[in-house]
């Protein structure tokens, strides 16, 4: 489907959570009248200046904000084309773009009088993320996940613990963030009374889409105002990694409407597309509902979820955001994947050429941008989102080296 | 009035409550289950839910979600189980079969070709757990051409709106979610249930089933006194689990514990 300059992009989602086709509230009845309260709270307090006011002051205080956007001089000259921004969300407190979001579901929780919290956690960057705002708050902190993601984020793992919060590994399914998600899911249910599940990324059932957009829409607010200032115009394209895309929403939705900056979203092809070993929705899978919403779905025939493969935990997940599914069919943005080596090659040129140590998913974005920087003239420019740091991505690394950390 | 109403009428003339259990299709392998559902008519089985095996089943506890997994290993699909149903009918054409999943595997095969399958297969009711009458339109429009029965969850956090606008979508029966949780959990309270089921009384005249939470003959009997139905799985298919290396103990294990439910629920 072509762009159509007549839709409002940022009109998204309707009364209901639709997204289109996609998003929606797809949940077993015990959650639906919390879901209710959930929303009607959040859409309260986006309007409550005492709330946005201590949103705004921990955001700047706590986490660090705004974050710079830096123009990458030495790496857009090596690699040729146009020059290459990056948006540097690795610099907040905790390392990447996830506090943005606990911070504001955290003072949700809060002001709902919730005194416990509950979040799902693929790389560990979320949980981490989480604790850190719930050590902060006081809140008694219960992280879910998966067995396979505990073994390859150790260091997460014990961030979380030294913040306080209860790590409960997940041995069920494919032992990934899925079935982290699903038992936080179950969690909630049974402790609805004095729970707020605070979930990480944009998919979820409504209003958790909009929700989490909402909270990490500073990141393209801030970097919209940015490159007006730093390069004199907006940029002519933005890039970012997409595992459930929440850092990737962030960037984008304050430039839906700017019909001249291309929208790139870039998912984790793992071994390949053509191999089935990989965890792009967007590129290669079909429409389905999982996790309380309609989107695309890594899926068998029978419409079961398939296991995923990606060198980095935080995009192993077989769903997207249905905002991603939306912007997907309208042509609004362009989804493609970047595979392990083409990540870890990005991984290794950011880092030396520009002293910047990336996490691994941000280091797909990287990936795509350099190629499509090739491709363009060098009086344009790219935005990537730079989501998190590779500190956390160290081992993995360096076991591929044979070195063992 | 379908296969569901039908047992509902014939129940309520003879002053029975229904027991209706539930187990995973195709768990622990795909002959055990059409016999199984035999055999449980057989120990007093008034409806027979069965569960459609799915990947995430996030609203089940522990001993569910494994029965999905070990039935997922032989590839059980949904066209699977509807053929499962369609020979269980070829020598039952009385007892209703209420399908119990996820969206997903009917999303997937498309609302239509589900709901003409289904119906051929003898299906009577559909009760996808994920999917809130909010969402549903689409696919009760299917369904009740057929008299296919949506049949919907009512929970311990509906509130009074929301008891009246599941009532007036549902049909056949509604069930209403003993406890604030998953399958398999165990705090269910009688005299919390009773006000529910009271409550929702108020918005509806279709049965009201109660499940969630029941785990023995005792516990069954209780709620027997405040429901039209008792709807019992996790301590089914937990039995199941035990027994996965011999399967042809299944049948008369899960027909002794339905027969001692039906005992203690006749009692009343």
């Amino acid at each position: 489907m072509p762009s159509d300059k007549t839709i409002d992009f940022t009109g998204m989602p309707d009364v209901r959570g639709h997204f289109g086709p996609y998003g929606g509230l797809f949940v077993s009845e015990t959650l639906m009248q919390p879901l209710e309260e959930l929303r009607e709270a959040y859409e309260h307090f986006m309007q409550d200046a005492d709330f946005l006011a201590e949103l705004d002051a921990d955001l700047a205080h706590y986490v660090g904000r705004p974050s710079p956007v830096y123009h990458a001089e030495r790496l857009s000259r090596e690699n040729g084309g146009a020059r290459i921004y990056l948006k540097r969300e690795d610099l907040n407190h905790t390392g990447a773009h996830k506090v943005n979001n606990t911070i504001g579901q955290a003072l949700l929780a809060r002001r709902m009088g919730k005194r416990r919290i509950i979040a799902e956690t693929g790389a560990g960057q979320h949980g981490v993320a989480t604790a850190t705002v719930a050590a902060r708050l006081g809140l008694e902190c219960v992280v879910y996940m998966g067995e396979v993601d505990i073994a390859r984020q150790e260091a997460n793992v014990y961030r979380m613990k030294l913040l306080g919060a209860r790590v409960e590994s997940v041995k069920s399914g494919s032992r990934t963030l899925k079935d982290a998600l699903n038992e936080a899911m179950r969690d909630w249910v049974t402790n609805i009374d004095n729970t707020f599940y605070i979930i990480g990324t944009v998919a979820g059932p409504h209003p958790y889409p909009a929700m989490v957009r909402d909270f990490q829409a500073v990141i393209g607010r801030e970097a919209r105002q940015q490159m007006l200032q730093q390069a004199g115009a907006l940029p002519d394209a933005l890039v970012a990694c997409v595992g459930g895309g929440s850092n990737a929403i962030g960037l984008f939705h304050p430039f839906l409407n700017d019909a001249s900056v291309a929208i790139y979203g870039v998912e984790a092809a793992g071994a390949g597309l053509d191999t089935g070993r990989h965890a792009a929705p967007l590129c290669a899978g079909t429409p389905g509902v999982l996790h309380g919403n309609r989107t695309y779905l890594m899926e068998d025939p029978n419409g079961q979820i398939i296991e995923t493969h990606s060198i980095s935990a935080g995009l192993d997940y077989p769903g997207v955001g249905p905002e991603h599914a939306w912007l997907k069919d309208t042509g609004r943005a362009r989804y493609v994947a970047a595979t392990d080596d083409e990540a870890l090659d990005a991984f290794h040129t950011l880092t030396r050429v520009e002293g910047i140590i990336p996490a691994l998913e941000s280091s797909h974005a990287i990936a795509y941008a350099l190629k499509l920087a090739r491709e363009m003239d060098p009086k344009q420019s790219v935005l990537v989102n730079l989501s998190g740091r590779g500190d956390k991505d160290m081992h993995t690394v360096a076991a591929l080296d044979g070195i063992n950390i | 009035m379908s296969r569901i109403s039908h047992r509902f009428k014939q129940l309520e003339e003879r002053g029975r409550v229904a027991l209706i259990p539930f187990v995973t299709a195709g768990d622990p392998g795909p002959d055990v289950t059409v016999p199984l559902m035999h055999a449980m008519v057989e120990a007093g089985a008034d409806i027979i839910e069965l569960g459609v095996p799915f990947s995430d089943p996030m609203a089940d506890g522990p001993v569910i979600q494994r029965a999905s997994e070990r039935a997922l290993e032989h590839g059980i699909s949904l066209r699977d189980v509807l053929g499962m149903v369609r020979h269980f009918r070829e020598q039952d054409n009385e007892t209703p079969v209420v399908l119990m999943g996820y969206l997903n595997p009917i999303e997937v095969m498309g609302y239509d070709a589900f709901a003409l399958a289904a119906s051929e297969a003898g299906v009577d009711g559909v009760l996808t757990v994920d999917l809130p009458p909010e969402e549903a339109d689409e696919l009760l429009a299917v369904l009740r051409p057929r008299e296919i029965d949506p049949i919907f969850l009512l929970a311990p956090t509906s509130s009074e709106a929301r008891f009246q606008r599941i009532c007036d979508a549902a049909s056949g029966f509604v069930y209403y979610v003993s406890v604030k949780g998953i399958t398999g959990s165990s705090n269910l309270l009688v005299s919390e249930v009773a006000a529910k089921t009271a409550q929702i009384r108020k918005h509806t005249s279709l049965p009201v089933g109660v499940g969630f939470g029941i785990k023995d003959a005792q516990t069954a009997q209780a709620v027997a006194q405040v429901a039209d139905a008792v709807i019992v799985g996790s301590v089914l298919v937990n039995q199941i689990e035990e027994l996965c290396d011999s399967p042809q103990e299944i049948a008369p294990a899960i027909a002794r514990t339905l027969s001692s439910m039906r005992h203690a629920i006749d009692l009343i």
